[in-house]
C-alpha cells in the first residue's frame, strides 16, 4: 500500500519535472522520492527473500535427506543436492515392515478412515448448528453460543481423562471409534466460523422460502447449504488437516500398531527402528505430510477464507 | 434420530405436493381446530402457547442444535465435572477411587517438584514464544502488504508449516538439530561458527524449541494480512496530507486499526501455547534434565504412563485456570488498547 502511493507521486513528479528540466534520465536516476522507493523496494524483496528461505530451509533439508542414497546419509559435509537421488526411498519407506509391526499402509488407511469421517461429520453437524444460531429464534440463544464459544477456551487435557473413562468403559479402547463418533456432535470453533458466515446471507432468500412452506430444514439444505460451499470448503480442509495430524487423540485411545495412525508411526518411528535411518524417517514424513501440502496447494483460497471469515471486529 | 422425528412433526413443506403427508393431516387438523376456536370465541388470540409459531420455532431450532448439546454433556461438560470431582480422588484405575480431598493440589506445591519445573517451563515457552511469534507474524504480513510481486508465492512459503503436522514438523526439526549432519550446524560450519548441541544443552533446548514453534505463524500471518488490507486508504491519505512520516502512520493508524486482530491472535497464540504436547513428547521426551518438561507432556505421563487419574485431573484443572486466568487477563488489558471502530469499548 505504501509503496503503491510512492509510486504514483513519483510518476507525478517526474512529469512535472521532465517540463521543467531537460536531464530526465538524471532525475530519474538521482530523484530522491524514486531513490527512496527503490531502496525501500530492494529491502522488501531481500527481507521476503531471507524470510522465505528460512522458512523453506526445513522443507528443502527433509526432501534432500529423503532422496539420499544410504550411504550419503552420515557423510561429512552432508551432500548439499544428493546424487544420484534415490526416488525408491519413498517406495522403501511406505513398504517397510518392522518385525510384526503391520505395513504403512495399514496406518494410512487408518488415518484415511479418521480423516474422511472427521471431514463430513464436522461439516455436517456444525453446519446444523450453526444454522440454527443464524438464523432462528429460541429461549436461551445467545447464553448459550456464548457457552459454545467459551468451550474453545477449555484444554483437551480438562476433558482428555473422563473421556478416556467413557471410552474405556465402552470397551472402545484401541478401536476407532473414539475418534470417530465425537466429531459428529459439532465442533464449537466451526459452529462459530460457519455462523458468522451464514449471517452473511441476505434473509430475503430464506423468508421467500418459507412463505412458500418450505421448512427450516429444506431451507437448510437447498438454500443455506449450496451458498455457503466457500465456508463449507474453508471448513473442510481445516477439519481434514486437524484430523490428518491429530496426535494426542490417537496417542492415547490407540495401543497396538494394527489401529495406529500414521502421526503414532511416525513418532514411533525413531523406536521401532533403532538406528534411524535418517533418510527413510525424512521419506517417511513426505509422505504423511503431502497429502496436505497437496491440498493446500490446490485450495489456498479455502484455507485463506477459513482464516479470515470470522468478523474480529466483534 | 430425535431430529428426524422433531422435522417430522414442523415440517410443513409438502402443502402444496401431492401425495400423503403427515403435515397434511397435521395441517387439517390444525386448521379444524382452528377455525372451531375462532367460530367460538370469536378471539384469534386464544391460540394457546402450544401451537404458537414461536414455540413451533424455538422446537425446531433446538432440534437444530440437539447435536452440540449431546456431545457437549458427553463430552465436554460432563467430563470437566468429572475430572474436577475426580481431582480430589486418588485412583489408579485398579482400586476403585479414594477421597483424597486437596492433597493433589497440595502435593503441587509442596512435594512434586516436576510440577513446579513443568509450570515454569511452560510460563516461559508461552511468556517468549508469544510475542516474538507475533511480531515476526505482523511483520511478514507488513511485507506482503507492501504490494510485492508473486504475493501467492511468498504468502505459501510462510504458509506451509502450518499445514504440517506437530510430529512431522517436530521430525524434522529434530534432523535440522542433529549435532553432527543437522543443517543448522552445518549451516553455522559454513559460515566458520561452531555447532551446538540444540537439543541436548539443557539451557538450549527450550530455545531450540521456541525456534521450531516460530515456523508455524502462519495463521495469524494471514490474520494480519487480511487485516491490513482491509484498512481505510483515507486514514492514510489524510495523514499524507497531514505531512505524517512512515513511523507515525504505522504507531498511530495500523496499530490501532489492527488492535482487534492482535488481540485474537495473542489470546489463540496463548490458549495453544500453553497446551503444547506434540513438540516436546517427540523432540525431547521432557529432557535434558527435565527442561522440556511442559505441562502438557507432565500431564499425559502422570495420567497414561503412571495411572494416576486423579492427579491428572488436578493437573489438568490447573492448566484450565492458567488459560483461564491469561485469557481474563487478556480481556482485561484489552480495554485499555484494544481499539473498535465504531465501538464503545
Amino acid at each position: 500500500m505504501f509503496a503503491g502511493n510512492e509510486t504514483v507521486a513519483t510518476a507525478e513528479g517526474l512529469g512535472g519535472e521532465t517540463f521543467s528540466r531537460p536531464s530526465r534520465l538524471r532525475t530519474l536516476l538521482l530523484g530522491n522520492r524514486f531513490r527512496s522507493g527503490m531502496v525501500r523496494l530492494l529491502l522488501v524483496y531481500a527481507l521476503l527473500l531471507f524470510a522465505a528461505f528460512l522458512f523453506l530451509l526445513p522443507f528443502y533439508w527433509m526432501v534432500n535427506t529423503a532422496l539420499k542414497p544410504p550411504n550419503q546419509v552420515f557423510t561429512l559435509p552432508p551432500t548439499w543436492i544428493p546424487k544420484p537421488a534415490m526416488w525408491s526411498n519413498f517406495l522403501t519407506a511406505f513398504t517397510i515392515q518392522y518385525e510384526t509391526d503391520p505395513p504403512v499402509y495399514n496406518y494410512a488407511l487408518n488415518t484415511v478412515i479418521i480423516s474422511v469421517n472427521g471431514v463430513i461429520a464436522t461439516i455436517f453437524s456444525s453446519a446444523l448448528v450453526a444454522y440454527a444460531f443464524a438464523r432462528l429464534e429460541f429461549p436461551g440463544k445467545n447464553a448459550i453460543f456464548l457457552g459454545i464459544v467459551s468451550t474453545l477456551m477449555i484444554p483437551f487435557a480438562v476433558v482428555m481423562v473422563p473421556q478416556f473413562i467413557i471410552w474405556r468403559n465402552l470397551n472402545w479402547l484401541d478401536t476407532l471409534w473414539p475418534l470417530i463418533v465425537p466429531h459428529w456432535f459439532g465442533s464449537a470453533w466451526n459452529i462459530f466460523l460457519l455462523r458468522q458466515f451464514f449471517m452473511t446471507i441476505p434473509s430475503e432468500y430464506d423468508e421467500a422460502a418459507y412463505l412458500d412452506g418450505a421448512s427450516r430444514w429444506h431451507i437448510f439444505v437447498r438454500i443455506i447449504l449450496p451458498l455457503s460451499k466457500p465456508a463449507l470448503a474453508a471448513v473442510a480442509v481445516f477439519a481434514f488437516v486437524f484430523f490428518w495430524n491429530d496426535f494426542l487423540g490417537p496417542l492415547i485411545i490407540l495401543s497396538t500398531p494394527e489401529n495406529f495412525t500414521l502421526t503414532l508411526f511416525l513418532a514411533n518411528f525413531n523406536v521401532a527402528y533403532r538406528g534411524t535411518p535418517w533418510h527413510l524417517y525424512m521419506a517417511a514424513a513426505l509422505i504423511i505430510i503431502l497429502p496436505c501440502l497437496i491440498l493446500f496447494f490446490f485450495s489456498q483460497n479455502a484455507f485463506l477464507k477459513g482464516i479470515t471469515v470470522t468478523d474480529l471486529k466483534g | 434420530m430425535a431430529f428426524a422425528v422433531f422435522t417430522l412433526f414442523f415440517d410443513n413443506s409438502c402443502v402444496n405436493r401431492p401425495g400423503f403427508c403427515f403435515n397434511k393431516l397435521w395441517l387439517r387438523f390444525k386448521a379444524k381446530k382452528e377455525s372451531y376456536s375462532v367460530a367460538t370465541t370469536g378471539l384469534a388470540s386464544s391460540k394457546s402457547f402450544w401451537q404458537s409459531r414461536r414455540f413451533r420455532d424455538a422446537m425446531v431450532a433446538y432440534a437444530f442444535i440437539l447435536p452440540w448439546v449431546i456431545g457437549f454433556i458427553l463430552f465436554v461438560g460432563g467430563p470437566i465435572v468429572a475430572s474436577f470431582v475426580l481431582s480430589f480422588f486418588r485412583w489408579k484405575m485398579i482400586a476403585p477411587p479414594r477421597f483424597y480431598g486437596l492433597t493433589h493440589y497440595i502435593n503441587m506445591v509442596t512435594t512434586d517438584e516436576l510440577f513446579r519445573t513443568s509450570i515454569w517451563v511452560t510460563f516461559k515457552f508461552v511468556l517468549i514464544s508469544v510475542p516474538i511469534g507475533q511480531v515476526l507474524a505482523l511483520g511478514l504480513a507488513l511485507l506482503l502488504n507492501q504490494r510485492v510481486l508473486l504475493l501467492g508465492f511468498w504468502r505459501s512459503a510462510f504458509y506451509l508449516p502450518a499445514v504440517v503436522s506437530g510430529v512431522a514438523g517436530s521430525v524434522i526439526w529434530v534432523w535440522m538439530y542433529h549435532v553432527e549432519l543437522g543443517i543448522v550446524n552445518n549451516g553455522l560450519a559454513l559460515m566458520g561458527l561452531e555447532g551446538r548441541n540444540w537439543l541436548f544443552d539443557r539451557e538450549l533446548v527450550l530455545g531450540s524449541l521456541i525456534v521450531k514453534s516460530l515456523w508455524n505463524i502462519g495463521i495469524p500471518m494471514v490474520i494480519y494480512l487480511a487485516a491490513l488490507q482491509g484498512l481505510p486508504q483515507q486514514l492514510y491519505e489524510a495523514a499524507d496530507i497531514d505531512g505524517a512520516g512512515e513511523g507515525s502512520k504505522f504507531f498511530s493508524i495500523t496499530l490501532p486499526m489492527l488492535s482487534p486482530a492482535i488481540f485474537f491472535n495473542v489470546v489463540m497464540g496463548i490458549i495453544a501455547a500453553v497446551q503444547t504436547f506434540a513438540e516436546p513428547y517427540v523432540m525431547t521426551g521432557g529432557g535434558p534434565d527435565n527442561a522440556t518438561l511442559f505441562l502438557g507432556l507432565h500431564l499425559y505421563q502422570n495420567a497414561f504412563h503412571y495411572l494416576k487419574m486423579g492427579y491428572a485431573s488436578a493437573m489438568a484443572w490447573i492448566m484450565f485456570l492458567l488459560i483461564f486466568g491469561l485469557t481474563v487477563f487478556q480481556f482485561g488489558l484489552a480495554s485499555r488498547w484494544v481499539y473498535y471502530e465504531g465501538g464503545t469499548r
